[in-house]
């Protein structure tokens, strides 16, 4: 199968190609220099290309995520997705259900997709409802942040069996990336407490999140997985809690990084930079963490936007959740997990007319605009937890155009976000390279795939998104609705060569890969550690260890990442 | 204000889905054009005239449509759905959804309603004149905001869990109400009167519910004055009535409940 | 002698999955490790004269026919209808609960599970206050305090306590039993109460005024001498055994569920623990009785954003238990075809329901002769998930596990994944003309 793409306007900051009129050849579907045979061709001309969009960090598929939707079916009754041409039906405003989170993404442009959070006792879960996510390929991140044996192992001084330990969890789970959601806080909440600084002790464990952070840091590192540690680090959403994001950045700064990339993803920056100590001198330090983070190179980062809408709020970390709910009142779901993490769920207004979600919006742009280096600050609203990820076109948008944050700043916000944040003074305009950043390539850089990801050089997969956009016709300052409308929906999806959308409509649902890390460590050290393992599986967990490991029938398309790390030994 | 008469003249297997029914679609349409409106029977898409005969006429917008209903429409669902002006009359008994998330207008039913009629209105008059079903003027599945606006009242008796996670407006029930009246209540207006079964204004935090007899009061309602002819809601109610405070079950409860002493 | 560890039992929400089994030429010999409920079903698989072929209800009773016969039948079934209703699927593997939500989705039905019977009340509680929950290893690990109300896991999940409750010993719970108290909650004293070391007998019916009884003391309100055939005393002193212990539970089971309030009852008693969280830890999980009921909700939700009761009548998701839920749509004469997929509705509906299901079009597939089976017009017996058909099933408190395979089906049997996936293509076929 063969595809030209002809006289677009590409836009590939991995390969420095920036509005460039260029082809691009597709055959048996990656990226290729010359065709050898009779091919489709998809006249580009006046259009924008670009490859798929990655998602690093959205919560489409998973066993909160199922909860989320379970506990809101007026979210699923505010949106509906009837079935047509082949199409499954669904549901959902916040948090559309599987086959339509897909088939949404697609259209959006998206081809990989990646979900943040896995509980590994619920990897089963995970990986059956991404089996249900047509299109894109996707990954999921298995959770370490309140990991008995990782705090054993960390108490007892053991780094090797740490690593050996971490890497047969993501055997385990078929996860792809070390997660960490408030480190000790989601251990502590086992007892209705938290940890909200880095030094705070783990009940029982004796160890604090520093070492938590610190300690995969390294392991991450001697393991050689494609990605950082992704990090959502103690006291999201407290004012004040700048503090606490800078310095559990500041961990991680010796670490040396085995792929040359960061060692430490901050994820969903905007809830962790805030200034004040309470809500009523609440304000952005946006600023500050942008100064930290233009300064050091071990730190990239997602804004992790809010859109201002009513959305569900799900993530690993309980006791925020818990605290959102005395918050609003509004009805909460705790899902502590045994050994490994407690994910909570609550839903979620954001209210233009409140000062401090009007700020929360002004700090998730800043931090855009702030940081200078594209490839440091990705787009994500952390879906749906700053709102839902079919907002992307508008973010982007208000990324391109002064007048369009002007005019929500003066017009649709709370004016607090004037005072709070340094928004207004910002005159910095994402070109549409930028946007590629922030949108693909970063992402793909990030997340240590970019020789197949998030690029259309020679060799990357055949996934390309073309929008309706025509840079020699739209000035984006100007023209922010085209902007936003012309990101909504592309002209063609194209995923591994294959048209998957045109005109906005989802014309093919193949099966997208499903990524996994398998760090293979000395053969010995596995051994002694899986002792330690059985052991502790047999007192402790609710399942048997046997019946623990996600068989190999739970992924449809499979991509094992294997990776020699038998130095750790 | 024109007049739109659909005469039932054939009755669903299944039941019969037909928010289409509504003044705000019929209005400027020719009875032909509204008798070839889809409504759906299960899975299968038919047209209005199927089973109704239309005659009369359309006005010219939402507001000057009034649509009669000859018949009986228990298995029709979602009449009136989202209406903001108009009127409807239904002439026998209506099924579910009829006026759900109604924001204006009229409707008269002449028979009973069943369930979940009129969820998340948020205003217009609705009068009943039969029984209502459960889950009158409540919120649907999920949703903590319930009805805002509008007046509901039901000449007969209705079914329980009435008005659940009420924000406003008013219903007046004029004969008895099964359990959980006001469950979940938060503003808006209750007034039964006839008798109201056990679990009257449960885990209500807000709003006010006048009943002529309970079965039976929860715990967590505090008795807190009796008073002669009282003044609620700025409606004048003759007798003694009994004053309770609740649902103290929970902590932010600032309910109330009013009951004739008999 | 083949010896297979590590089996899941497919009986009850406990979904234990350390069973030991040992079969041999074709027969269980034991299946070591499991209660007398989950011994009884391994051991059903030695029972002789089970029907292999589908039989089919004709002018004089029923006669057998081939399943292409039966598929058939099913698929036209299916198609002509205006609102099919296909419902069960709480005792298979979510693989085949997945073709069946495809199905209804297909045929434009409505898809319902036994939850509309059992828990759905606490679903629809759930969706009006929330959920604090935990895994069971939490339990194990954790909990000083467990309360079972209207729920006899003696009886309905008998190892429910000795792996995760009462007995087994903990991280945070070394001394096993000695470290826990277990209050019971329920109408009679049952065996359960007999091992608790508080027993509550709450009058029937009464439960809702019992869950307000506490709230509002724990608000600091007060209450009458007796609430719910309970005195005060007994009421503040279990109420102080919650606030002041270190993890509580609450277990709640379909005596909660379905005494009268329903989903009420368990709207408050969520909220009574949601209000105990500003004292301590504590949460609460559903005794859900079915093994993979769990997992059928969990499948509909991620497919169609709803656990139970969907209405795909109109070509998208439509939710609304009371209005789409089998028991009402049979009463109400609302359907007109039933297809049952692992359940015996002839057996426990209301008689209104079952009157109505007798009247329409109906098949069922069913390993066992049930009054289902003989009451539906088509059955068609298919193999045993989870001990000769592998796949996944989610415990009462989500967690999903992979049923195993210990033996081959009868030769001529088919899983109900494989007989669903015949109907979903001659449905197509048909839809198509051909
Ligand atoms: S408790 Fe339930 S799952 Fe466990 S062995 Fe008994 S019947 Fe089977
Ligand atoms: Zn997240």
């Amino acid at each position: 199968m063969e595809l030209e793409i002809k006289n677009g306007v590409v836009f590939d900051p991995l390969n420095k190609v920036d509005g460039e009129k260029k082809d691009i050849l597709i055959r048996d579907g990656r990226i290729v220099e010359k065709l050898k045979g009779k091919h489709d061709v998809i006249d580009a001309s006046g259009k924008l290309v670009m490859p798929g969009g990655v998602e690093i960090h959205s919560h489409f598929a998973g066993g909160k995520e199922t909860a989320g939707r379970m506990l809101r079916p007026e979210d699923g009754a505010r949106t509906v997705y009837p079935k047509r041409n082949g199409l499954r039906s669904g549901s959902g405003y916040s948090m559309p259900s599987s086959f339509t989170a897909g088939y949404l993404y697609a259209q959006m442009g998206y081809t990989m997709c990646n979900t943040p959070a896995m509980p590994p006792l619920f990897a089963r879960h995970t990986h059956e409802e991404l089996g249900d996510v047509p299109i894109v390929d996707k990954s999921a991140y298995p959770t370490f942040d309140g990991n008995w044996f990782v705090m054993r192992y960390l108490k007892e001084g053991d780094p090797d069996k740490l690593a050996a330990c971490v890497a047969w969890f993501l055997r385990a789970t078929k996860g792809l990336v070390i997660k960490i959601v408030n480190p000790g806080g989601t251990e502590n909440w086992g007892w209705g407490k938290n940890a909200v600084g880095i030094d705070d002790p783990v009940i029982g464990f004796d160890v604090t999140p520093a070492q938590i952070v610190k300690g995969l840091a390294e392991v991450n590192e001697r393991l050689k997985l494609p990605h950082s540690i992704h990090l959502h680090p103690n006291n999201l959403g407290k004012p004040g809690n700048i503090e606490t994001t800078v310095e559990t950045l500041e961990l991680c700064r010796e670490v040396k990084s085995a792929n040359a990339r960061q060692t430490v993803y901050l994820t969903h920056a905007q809830f962790h930079s805030f200034g004040g100590d309470s809500w009523k001198n609440f304000e952005s330090k946006a600023d500050e963490l942008a100064k930290y983070i233009n300064r050091c190179d071990h730190v990239v980062c997602d804004t992790g936007n809010v859109t201002l809408d009513e959305t569900t709020t799900m993530t690993s970390d309980g006791p925020m959740e818990y605290f959102l709910h005395n918050l609003t009142h509004l009805k909460w779901v705790n899902k502590d997990v045994e050994l490994e993490t407690a994910p909570g769920i609550t839903p979620f207004i954001y209210s233009r007319k409140n000062p401090v979600h009007s700020v929360q919006w002004a700090i998730g742009l800043e931090l855009a605009l702030l940081i200078d280096d594209p490839f440091k600050v990705l787009l994500a609203t952390d879906h749906p937890n700053g709102g839902p990820f079919t907002r992307y076109p508008r973010i982007i948008a208000w990324l391109m155009s002064e007048p369009y944050r002007r005019y929500y700043m003066e017009e649709r916000v709370h004016k607090g976000a004037q005072k709070g944040s340094s928004l207004a003074t910002l005159d910095r305009e994402y070109t549409f390279s930028d946007i590629a950043v922030v949108t693909r390539a970063g992402q793909a850089k990030a997340l240590g795939l970019s020789e197949l990801k998030g690029h259309l050089g020679v060799g990357a997969h055949g996934d390309v998104a073309i929008y309706d956009i025509d840079p020699a016709q739209v000035d984006p300052s100007k023209d922010f609705k085209a902007v936003e409308k012309g990101f909504a929906k592309t002209a063609y999806t194209i995923k591994d060569g294959e048209i998957i959308v045109k005109d906005g409509l989802i014309r093919a649902t193949p099966q997208g890969r499903t990524y996994w890390a398998n760090p293979v460590v000395d053969h010995e050290l596995d051994r002694e550690m899986l002792k330690d393992v059985e052991q502790y599986f047999k007192k402790y967990y609710s399942v048997n260890l046997a019946n623990y490991p996600v068989q190999k029938e739970y992924l449809k398309r499979g991509r094992e990442i294997q990776i020699d790390a038998r130095d750790v030994k | 204000m024109k007049e739109i008469i659909l005469k039932v003249i054939s009755q669903p297997t299944v039941g019969l889905e037909a928010e289409n029914i509504a003044p705000k679609v019929f209005a400027c349409k020719s009875s032909m054009e509204i008798a070839g409106l889809p409504i759906y029977e299960g899975n299968r898409e038919r047209r209005l005239g199927d089973f109704f005969d239309v005659s009369g006429e359309a006005g010219e917008a939402e507001a000057e449509t009034r649509i009669v209903i000859e018949g009986d429409v228990r298995l029709t669902k979602r009449i009136g759905q989202g209406m903001r002006a108009g009127e409807i009359h239904i002439k026998g008994s209506a099924g579910m959804h009829l006026g759900s998330k109604m924001r204006g207008g009229k409707v008269t039913v002449e028979g009973d309603c069943e369930a979940f009629c009129f969820q998340e209105m948020r205003g217009g008059v609705v009068h009943i004149k039969g029984n209502a079903g459960n889950y009158l003027g409540s919120a649907t599945r999920g949703n903590w905001r319930g009805m805002r606006g509008g007046t509901i009242t039901v000449d007969g008796n209705a079914g329980s869990e009435i008005a659940t996670f009420m924000k406003g407006g008013k219903i007046h029930v004029k004969g008895d109400c099964a359990s959980f009246a006001g469950v979940h209540m938060n503003k808006g207006f209750i007034v039964i009167d006839g008798r109201a079964e056990r679990r009257i204004g449960a885990e209500m935090i807000g709003g006010t519910i006048v009943a002529n007899e309970v079965e039976a009061m929860l715990a967590g309602f505090k008795p807190v004055e009796t008073v002669k002819a009282p003044e609620i809601e700025s409606e004048k109610f003759t007798g003694n009535y009994k004053k309770y405070s609740g649902d103290h079950a929970d902590s932010r409860a600032k309910g109330t409940v009013w009951v004739k002493i008999q | 002698m083949e010896i297979h560890t590590d089996v899941i039992c497919p009986f009850c929400g406990t979904l234990c999955d350390d069973i030991e089994v040992h079969v041999e030429n074709g027969r269980v010999m034991e299946a070591l490790n499991a209660c007398k409920l989950g011994n009884a079903k391994f051991m059903s698989m030695n029972k002789k004269n089970r029907h292999i072929v589908p039989m089919v209800r004709g002018e004089d009773g029923f006669t057998e026919t081939t399943i292409e016969d039966a598929v058939e039948r099913v698929a036209r079934m299916l198609v002509d209808a205006k609102k099919p209703l296909l419902y069960g699927w709480a005792t298979t593997e979510c693989e085949a609960q997945s073709v069946g939500i495809e199905l209804a989705e297909e045929v434009g039905g409505v898809i319902d599970s036994c939850a509309s019977v059992c828990h759905g009340p606490s679903v629809l509680a759930i969706q009006d206050v929330g959920f604090p929950s935990v895994t069971l290893g939490e339990v194990k690990n954790r909990a000083d305090l467990d309360i079972y109300w209207g729920s006899n896991p003696m009886h309905a999940h008998p190892r429910h306590m000795s792996r995760y409750s009462r007995y087994p010993r903990g991280y945070f719970r070394e001394r096993g039993q000695q470290d826990r108290t277990v209050i019971v909650i329920d109408v009679r004293r049952t065996d359960t109460a007999g091992i608790a070391d508080k027993f509550l007998q709450v009058s029937p019916g009464d439960d809702y005024e019992l869950v307000n009884a506490f709230r509002t003391l724990l608000n600091g309100g007060d209450i009458p001498d007796e609430v719910a055939g309970i005195a005060k005393k007994d009421i503040a002193s279990a109420l102080e055994l919650m606030k002041t212990c270190q993890f509580g539970m609450l277990f709640f089971g379909v005596g909660l569920t379905m005494s009268p309030g329903k989903h009420r009852n368990i709207d408050n008693a969520i909220s009574l623990v949601v209000d105990l969280n500003k004292y301590t830890k504590f949460n609460l999980i559903p005794m859900r009785g079915h093994y993979n009921v769990t997992g059928f909700s969990e499948v509909l939700t991620w497919q169609s954003g709803f656990p139970f009761g969907v209405d795909y009548t109109r070509g998208y998701p439509q939710y609304n238990p009371g209005e789409t839920t089998s028991v009402e749509l049979l009463s109400r004469g609302e359907v007109d075809a039933v297809f049952v997929v692992g359940s015996d509705p002839a057996a426990n509906f209301p008689k209104k329901a079952v009157e109505h299901l007798a009247k329409i079009p109906s098949a069922v597939i069913e390993p066992h002769e049930t009054p289902t089976t003989y009451l539906c017009d088509l059955n068609i017996p298919s193999a045993i998930a989870g001990i000769e058909v592998e796949g996944t099933a989610y415990r009462m408190d989500n967690v999903p596990i992979r049923m195993r395979k210990i033996m081959d089906a009868p030769a001529g049997l088919y899983s109900d994944r494989e007989i669903l996936e015949m109907i979903l293509l001659k449905v197509r076929e048909i839809k198509n003309g051909a």
